[in-house]
């Protein structure tokens, strides 16, 4: 075990992003072009880090597995993105972006980081309206925002209920200008499969042509990785069914840091589950929250006859009904954070006061609104949000009122980064959600937005300058030796996936896991159920590749081969997720241990044991991983018990 | 020049030419069916043939007259080479029919086109050119009393086959003999398949331009939230319904005056 | 959950290798179809029963699975993403059919959107087309603060109306002609309206009108086959702005289109 040096200035707060950007190497104008940069991903951090690498001068190859880079998941975020603009009046301020934000993550992210995220917030909405991003107005045409996910300003600046897909699209037309001009090469339906390290430093990438199977060498002076979350190690997720792991996990077994792999949010408004057919989970927005009551049946017995459909919500007395967020939360009520609220959605399922068929759900009523608001209004705020859950569930939810469920919808973990964004491995970067560095153990809303692109478009091209100028600009030696044995590498994989011809499907050997991972590493975790899981996905992960089944070839379109080195890496995640979960023996954020626990039942941290990143170290296969530990120091906020009462 | 020859070889300059054509055509319909309502006159086709020959031999009109038959060729030429490269477009075809709402009318343009293509070549080798370069149509005299206002008409045959139009007064009578159009007009509406035939080719009006008037307005950006109803309108009202049954009305009164006689 | 109400259905589906090699329709059986499930889960539960028998599953694509992404096509029973108004493939679900119903599955059809495998087009014509001018070119920093620009409300509102677009290529896929202009449209307008786009308005038009019709879509017959089915509902009303944007720059502008392509750097 290591200590870990997050290279974060010193000096005040509000003054280390400045000074660390001064003490950052420049690269001479008329050497950019002889540098050329790998950015995996074209969500918001990877489109908005390809495009601003290229505008200064860099040659950039850009990689996704979509058919287009404007398909990346950034896409779906409903919501918002914060920034501190404090257009409202309202009391905001960078500083105070910043102490939400490392409160909101339990205290387990970065002073640093989250400050300069903070700063940064600014620039993008400035950024992204310049594109033509058409962000929510006033009537007298300045910009709107709302209150979001329990922030007590209104601060988020968001696109009807599309913040992501508007904000992918200003990024993506950026990337298309730099394609256009020759600067970015565009590389889609191609899959990142292996880095290559050269003496030490990321030289390259090995990846997949989706279309015919080629597999291919890329060289260049830095690697991004901007390839998102994991979230769908747990097989139903809010994420797109193509999200996985693939890139960032075959980093980190060539010698990348995973931190915390254990934090995972779970989002609470999510539409429940219909049966095992189910291939993913739809969110709803928070902003549903704002005007939805959540409750859930007193009693047991109504409980049971509104699962079996003998009598309906709307019948269920005033009285009967339980409130329990706006119950336990006064201050808070329904708008606690997405962590607070999702817990105790499952605390009245473990309860037995679940409703909806399955018994996996709670209401979210909008009754109230309806009655003081108007139908109207309602449909004018929440419309689609209500006709999205119509379609879905058949059920008219201006009549009866919502069933909702918390799901997995975000990973804090990731990719261990430095303040330069830099992995341990020297020219390896990680973006956006594949890192872990600005959520902590807890993302506010509309905060992912935010940090994607305050990493593609104001973080990354700077502190990439200083690594590159200090390399210098010799071309990448194409014939090292480590392109030859990593393409290799690549193609024995892949020849044993195709070689595998069991019993039991990669989709359903991935649904499996999912269970485990649900059930023992999820909303709430004890030391036995990990224990248990660990075991249990082991025992899977061995009957994986003895039997699962892997259809068709390689040099051609081929979802099951794909599919199959995705759940493979899940595979192996999922246990390192139940390590640290177990490792770390405490409650903090979307982490909850069960033994770790106020006597109200809030997440207890134990900051002496645990103010700290764990950055997990790949030993080789079967071999447990090595922990290395970053001390969170924390010299300007006082950590306290979040209380949302 | 060679910005204008791009503007008018991409895909919207070439719709730009079929609006632009199309609605010169609409203005005509318009011309046309005013001209031929005197056909429903009840002057044994004076003011019917006075109008057709004045139409023929007045210079301004001839050379709106030659505009407007170029338009019609290239509105038809620009709509094969639209069509052809529209089937390039989607070499392989949906098994399914395509179940998508649009009218009838706007996908079928091509068909509606064609028969009025067609329609346009027999009226007009039977009427015009019949007029113009044959000698096939005979010839009227008029006599209007210029006392009492009243008109009577002969068969008039001409000493020249140069002769075109007469008019002279003797003895406070009028006397106009000019091209029997008329007659030609009544006897080929007096032919049930005839008839037939110009109804059809009015219906393919009707539809052709209930989907095309407002169409070239969409396509030339001529769109606004107040004005594009009033196109819709008068696209639907004028040219759909008013000027194909004006025009259908008058084969079939004639067909039927031609069952009384 | 609805157990009992279960359908059993007949899907023709197209299967192609490959974009070199003949395609043809086959007939599975998709069996014990929950109503509750999407159209891409039935299409799951069939190639889960084909991998178990070592076959090929039928290829689509699709990622997002919430209609955001865009990625999912399916021309099903003649309507691009299904006989439902608004919606997605993925957000088609199984309720929308009886027991016992045939369902013909094609990929989208058009030159410009070849068959890569089974229901897979390659859309990359989409992403030329906003390559030659889907942007502002504005360059990372050094722009204004965002306030200073005040937008209207209602310009605001339809600007984004336009930029609501997936660009999945259902609006191709129902034109009788392949037509792209509502997907490009869509783009034109919405940087069109917004004062941001302004000082590119004329020559954008031109540059992306050139790339549509050089990936080899067909012409707008304003038939509206376009707007039925576009699943964000993005209205005609793009095309006709776009015309008069087009001719406008081609009759009566000083901007030729090459100079959208020399800004940047």
């Amino acid at each position: 075990m290591s200590l870990l040096d997050a290279k974060i200035p010193a000096g005040p707060l509000a003054e280390k992003w400045s000074k660390h950007k001064f003490n950052l190497k420049l690269v001479n104008p008329a050497n950019k072009r002889k540098y050329d940069i790998i950015v995996v991903g074209t969500g918001l951090a990877g489109a908005s880090a390809a495009a601003s690498l290229a505008e200064l001068g860099y040659n950039v190859k850009a990689f996704c597995f979509q058919d287009s880079p404007r398909r990346a998941h950034s896409i779906a975020a409903q919501g918002g993105i914060n920034a501190a603009k404090n257009y409202q009046n309202d009391g905001d301020s960078v500083y105070r972006l910043f102490y939400d934000t490392i409160k909101g993550g339990d205290y387990r992210a970065r002073e640093g980081n989250v400050y300069r995220l903070a700063e940064v917030s600014v620039n993008i909405i400035d950024q992204c309206v310049a594109q033509g991003v058409p962000f929510a107005r006033e009537y007298g045409g300045l910009l709107d925002n709302r209150s979001f996910g329990g922030s007590q300003v209104s601060r988020t600046f968001y696109a009807r209920g599309q913040t992501g897909q508007q904000l992918l699209l200003g990024a993506y037309s950026a990337l298309n200008r730099q394609i256009h001009l020759g600067k970015v090469k565009m590389y889609t339906r191609s899959e990142m499969l292996d880095v290559v390290i050269a003496d030490g430093h990321a030289k390259g990438i090995v990846t997949r042509n989706l279309i015919n199977g080629n597999i291919d060498t890329h060289t260049g002076h830095a690697v991004l990785l901007c390839t998102g979350g994991y979230g769908n190690v747990f097989y139903l997720s809010t994420n797109a069914a193509g999200s996985n792991v693939t890139a960032a996990w075959r980093a980190h077994k060539r010698g990348a840091f995973f931190a915390n792999p254990c934090y995972t949010q779970i989002h609470p408004t999510c539409i429940p589950v219909t049966g095992d057919h189910q291939s993913k989970l739809t969110l709803m927005s928070e902003s549903l929250r704002n005007d939805g009551r959540v409750w859930a049946p007193k009693t047991v017995e109504i409980a049971e006859q509104l699962r079996k459909g003998t009598i309906k919500a709307d019948q269920v007395k005033e009285d009967d009904r339980d409130y329990f967020l706006e119950r336990k939360y006064p201050s808070f009520g329904n708008l606690v954070p997405r962590d607070v609220a999702s817990r105790n959605a499952k605390e009245m399922v473990d309860d037995k006061r679940g409703v909806g068929a399955s018994g996996f759900a709670v209401f979210l009523d909008f009754a109230d609104a309806i009655h003081r608001l108007g139908k109207d209004a309602v449909a004018a705020k929440y419309g689609n949000l209500f006709d999205m859950y119509y379609q879905i569930t058949d059920e008219d939810p201006y009549k009866q009122p919502m069933r909702i469920y918390p799901a997995v919808h975000y990973t804090m973990g990731g990719l261990w980064v430095d303040y330069n964004l830099s992995t341990n491995i020297p020219g390896l970067y990680a973006l956006g959600e594949c890192n872990f560095s600005d959520h902590g153990a807890n993302r506010l809303g509309a905060s992912a937005l935010m940090q994607g692109l305050a990493d593609g478009y104001f973080v990354i091209p700077y502190t990439l300058g200083d690594y590159l100028a200090t390399i210098g600009p010799k071309p990448v030696d194409a014939k090292h030796p480590a392109f030859e044995k990593t393409k290799q590498d690549t193609i024995n994989l892949i020849n044993t996936l195709l070689s595998m011809k069991g019993t039991k499907t990669v989709n359903e050997y991935h649904r499996d896991l999912g269970h485990i991972m649900w059930e023992y590493c999820g909303m709430a975790r004890t030391e036995e159920g990990l224990t248990k899981a660990k075991g249990l996905i082991k025992a899977l992960r061995e009957d994986f590749w003895k039997n699962a089944i892997v259809v068709g070839a390689n040099e051609e379109v081929n979802a099951s081969l794909e599919k199959a080195g995705r759940v493979a890496d899940f595979l192996e995640l999922g246990e390192l997720m139940v390590d640290d979960a177990l490792m770390r023996r405490e409650s903090c954020g979307g982490h909850f241990r069960l033994e770790s626990q106020t006597p109200e039942g809030e997440a207890l941290r134990d900051d002496d044991n645990f103010a700290f990143v764990a950055a997990w170290e790949y030993k080789g296969d079967n071999q447990p991983e090595v922990l290395n530990k970053e001390i969170l120091d924390f010299e300007f906020v006082h950590l306290t018990q979040r209380s949302y009462k | 020049m060679s910005e204008f020859k791009q503007t008018f070889n991409s895909s919207l300059g070439k719709k730009l030419i079929m609006a632009l054509t199309g609605l010169f055509l609409c203005t005509f319909l318009i011309v046309h069916l005013g001209g031929n309502l005197l056909l429903f006159s009840d002057d044994d086709g004076y003011g019917f043939n006075m109008y057709a020959n004045f139409l023929t031999h007045f210079p301004p009109i001839e050379v709106v007259a030659y505009l407007l038959y170029l338009c019609i060729l290239v509105h038809a030429v620009y709509s094969l080479i639209l069509t052809i490269q529209n089937r390039k477009a989607r070499p392989v075809s949906y098994a399914a029919v395509n179940k998508s709402r649009a009218s009838w009318s706007s996908k079928n343009m091509g068909l509606l086109g064609s028969i009025l293509l067609l329609f346009i070549v027999i009226h007009m080798s039977d009427f015009w050119f019949s007029y113009k370069y044959s000698h096939k149509i005979g010839f009227k005299e008029y006599r209007t009393d210029l006392a009492t206002g009243k008109t009577t008409s002969v068969d008039y045959v001409p000493a020249s086959a140069d002769f075109e139009k007469s008019a002279s007064t003797e003895n406070n009578i009028e006397i106009v003999r000019v091209k029997d159009l008329h007659a030609r007009v009544a006897s080929s509406f007096s032919n049930l398949l005839y008839v037939v035939f110009y109804v059809i080719a009015m219906g393919a009006v009707a539809f052709h331009l209930l989907h095309g008037f407002q169409s070239a307005f969409r396509t030339l950006g001529w769109v606004h939230r107040k004005y594009t109803p009033v196109v819709c309108f008068i696209g639907t009202w004028l040219f759909a319904v008013i000027i194909p049954l004006g025009f259908a009305a008058m084969p079939v009164v004639y067909y039927i005056q031609s069952l009384n006689k | 959950m609805s157990t009992n109400n279960n359908m059993n259905l007949t899907l023709k589906v197209w299967r192609q290798k490959n974009a070199e090699t003949r395609g043809a329709f086959v007939t599975y059986k998709a069996e014990g179809i929950s109503p509750d499930m999407s159209f891409l889960e039935m299409l799951d539960v069939v190639n889960e029963s084909l991998i178990h028998k070592q076959d090929e599953p039928i290829h689509f694509d699709h990622d997002c699975r919430e209609g955001i992404c865009g990625m999912c096509s399916l021309y099903i029973n003649g309507h691009p993403h299904g006989p439902k108004n608004a919606i997605t493939t993925c957000q088609l679900h199984m309720r929308t059919f009886h027991d016992g119903e045939t369902i013909v599955i094609e990929p989208w059809r058009a030159a410009a959107f070849p068959v890569i495998k089974d229901l897979a087009v390659d859309r990359s014509a989409f992403d030329r087309i906003q390559q030659a001018g889907g942007f502002v070119s504005v360059n990372t920093g050094g722009v204004p603060d965002a306030n200073e620009i005040a937008i209207p409300k209602v310009i605001a509102d339809e600007a984004f109306n336009s930029a609501t677009c997936i660009g999945c290529g259902a609006c191709v896929a129902a034109c009788k002609n392949a037509s792209a202009m509502l997907f490009v449209s869509a783009k034109v307008t919405q940087l069109g309206m917004l004062p941001q786009g302004q000082p590119e308005r004329y020559s954008r038009v031109q540059a992306m009108v050139a790339q549509m019709d050089a990936e080899g879509f067909g012409s707008c017959t304003n038939t509206g086959a376009c707007e039925a089915e576009c699943p964000k509902e993005i209205k005609m009303t793009n095309i006709s702005r776009m015309n008069n944007d087009y001719f406008s720059a081609k009759l009566f502008r000083e901007e030729a289109m090459h100079e959208h392509a020399a800004s940047g750097e």
